[in-house]
């Protein structure tokens, strides 16, 4: 059997392709690029959270906010590593980052403005990434897979402080509903987005689907997102900003308006409003730290060179 | 070396009226908490991955101590205060707190060297108040005393990393030790003998020296601080003051 | 699918390229935990460290939470020799940190499964 034969019979079978095996290059790559960019926005999005830390309202929902924001440092490390199977180094991954090569979910280049925003990434952004991230443990690659069962276990804590956040809130004064409902306001299409385009405009796909890459559709995944997350939205007695959402009684499912594909290509192409804010900061604690980098290697260094 | 000058609480000063064993809970609890914010500034800033997970948790172990700390403050003081009444709804010259906790994180090397200098007082702290007659806080210091030793590891290792690196570590790390220097005896306090002991041997393997600057700086045990801490306060207190009487 | 960004019109969809020999950073190491007294380490997944002890303290704090009772290897991957090698990685949870668990939120039954 040829080598692309024989891996696609493993792909077809659910088997699993560990990193000895033979891939097409064009499978790596991919992998490559889209495991950087899932471990980047691991990475990125402590930044939008981290916000809050220091103004947490409680010292338990500060506890509970510096282990999720962690929990995320953990994700991208864990990614990394995966990444780093296909015979890439991480600090090259960064590097591309930096350079805006590599690019990382647009959700993250929005500002959290109030503490409601904790709530609603928590539920929307979380529970989006959840919807994604249950797929993708049954991606064809070993290690990518492995990593997402890791995470899932440790994601679902995630969204379930998020949306109690939002449950107190909502519970609560005029005020601290009002500030739910601005969040919900502000987070809701953003999150829709991160779906990515429709099908019909969505490049690779079928190819990534062929190698079980990916494993459901773009449109099928935002539709699950919208249907899970009305009902929650209900239970809060917020309002979801989309006049067209509506029950549709043939189909089986929620109808929902347009995505605002201007804006959504906008902030892809690295302009969203907190766009540069991010990649800046990431740029700057790197550069900042070289220094300490350099540091341990040259101590290691010494030791070794005491030891021989 | 020359006698210490120290700078301490002015003439004048009202004392803080707490009964003695609640004082002892709540300034542990304060440099605790204290700690922990700054630490957390440092999430998403860190030089690399596995510093930032780290100095999380170092940061969750401080919240972690202030938090039971407080809550069994409350319950000695007996009147209903939550641990949230104690952190939120106090002011800068309430606050008992060392002042070298409130002191800007700076660069790595300054976060670095509190964190060592605060790790040396806490593991004698800690091996003191295991002894304590009120046992509860005789439990909270054995867990502590478990967390002090990682973070001790973990410090010290990184002083020696520092010291012992490239001259540009070294010449940090001197400037942060001179830096600080200043605030180590109202640290230090009763255990400064064994404090200097341990900070010696492990500066000396680093490389590192002690200023000959006789200046200290003290005041944080009666709430007479350094223009830091008001800052830090506004930015915790923030929410909680902004919205009095809400559930979050 | 969230994390293929998609390609922008007008953009070129590159799949990297690497800068030969730039950003040498701190080795990497496998890392290998036993969960509990009674059964066998595992490996668990891998890091970044300039030497065994960081390599100790990091992966204590990112595959373990610092659960007590655990005991953790640490091995250069440069030094693990492989002949097939398998990578079966188990999830280790520490039990200190309550609020990480999911069953600690009070999630309202109506609002269906989270």
């Amino acid at each position: 059997m040829a080598p692309e034969e024989k891996f696609q019979a493993l792909v077809d079978a659910e088997e699993k392709i560990e990193p000895t095996d033979w891939m097409p290059e064009g499978y790596r790559k991919t992998l490559i690029r889209q495991i950087a960019q899932h471990a980047h926005s691991e990475i990125i999005g402590m930044q939008p959270e981290g916000n809050w830390i220091s103004r947490a309202p409680t010292l338990y929902r500060k506890a509970i906010l510096m282990a999720k924001v962690q929990d995320e440092a953990g994700h991208g490390l864990y990614l990394y590593s995966a990444a780093e199977t296909l015979g890439v180094r991480r600090n090259d991954l960064q590097e591309l980052l930096h350079q805006g090569k590599h690019k990382y979910s647009s959700i993250f280049n929005y500002p959290t403005l109030t503490w409601a925003d904790m709530g609603a990434i928590g539920w929307l952004v979380d529970g989006a990434a959840i919807t994604n991230q249950v797929m993708l443990t049954r991606c064809s690659y070993g290690p990518y897979a492995r990593a997402m069962v890791r995470i899932c276990k440790e994601e679902s804590f995630h969204q379930r402080q998020g949306y109690e956040i939002l449950i107190r809130l909502c519970n609560g004064t005029p005020e601290q509903k009002a500030m739910a409902q601005d969040a919900l306001n502000r987070w809701w299409w953003p999150s829709l987005m991160m779906f990515g385009p429709n099908d019909s405009d969505s490049t690779h796909s079928e190819q990534s689907m062929e190698w079980k890459i990916k494993r459901v559709s773009n449109d099928d995944l935002r539709q699950q997102f919208v249907d899970m997350t009305v009902r929650q939205a209900e239970y809060l007695g917020l309002e979801i900003p989309d006049p067209e959402l509506a029950w549709n009684e043939e189909r089986g499912h929620y109808d929902f308006g347009e995505i605002d594909w201007e804006e959504f290509w906008r902030v892809v192409k690295g302009n969203g409003p907190m766009s540069r804010d991010r990649i800046e900061h990431k740029t700057r604690a790197w550069n900042d730290g070289a220094w300490v980098r350099e540091a341990a290697i040259a101590h290691a260094a010494k030791k070794t060179a005491t030891a021989a | 070396m020359s006698d210490p000058i120290v700078s301490s609480t002015p003439q004048g000063m009202p004392d803080v009226a707490m009964e003695p064993h609640l004082r002892q809970l709540v300034s542990h609890a304060d440099d605790n908490l204290v700690l922990a914010q700054r630490l957390g500034e440092w999430i998403s800033n860190a030089p690399d991955l596995e510093i930032d997970i780290a100095l999380a948790n170092i940061a969750l172990d401080h919240l972690g101590v202030a938090r039971a700390l407080y809550t069994h403050a409350g319950e000695i003081e007996g009147r209903g205060s939550s641990e949230d009444d104690f952190a939120m709804r106090r002011t800068e010259r309430e606050y008992l707190n060392l002042l070298i906790v409130e002191q800007p994180n700076g660069d790595f090397a300054h976060t670095i060297l509190r964190q060592f200098f605060f790790d040396v007082y806490q593991r004698l702290l800690w091996a003191d108040l295991t002894g304590s007659d009120d046992p509860t806080l005789a439990g909270i210091a054995a867990k502590a005393a478990k967390e002090t030793a990682y973070h001790f590891e973990f410090s010290s290792s990184w002083v020696v990393r520092l010291g012992d690196g490239t001259d540009t570590s070294k010449r940090k790390a001197q400037a942060a030790v001179d830096a600080l220097w200043s605030f180590t005896a109202e640290l230090s306090g009763p255990y400064e003998q064994a404090w200097r002991r341990i900070v010696d041997e492990l500066l000396d393997e680093a490389g590192l020296t002690i200023p000959e600057d006789p200046y200290q700086r003290t005041g944080g045990r009666d709430g007479y601080h350094t223009e830091h801490l008001g800052v830090l306060l506004a930015e915790m207190q923030w929410m909680d003051r902004t919205y009095p009487g809400s559930q979050w | 699918m969230t994390y293929d960004v998609p390609v922008a019109p007008g953009e070129k969809p590159e799949l990297e390229e690497f800068v030969e020999g730039a950003a040498d950073g701190w080795p990497m190491w496998e890392v290998f935990v036993r969960a509990r007294r009674g059964i066998s380490h595992v490996h668990i997944g891998s890091l970044h460290a300039a030497d065994a002890r960081t390599a100790l303290q990091n992966a204590r704090d990112v595959y373990t939470r610092r659960g007590e009772g655990i005991s953790v290897w640490v091995v250069p991957s440069s030094e693990v020799h492989a002949f097939e090698p398998e990578a079966a990685a188990e999830y280790v949870e520490a039990n200190e940190k309550v609020y990480r668990l999911a069953t600690t939120y009070e999630i309202p039954d109506e609002v269906g499964q989270m």
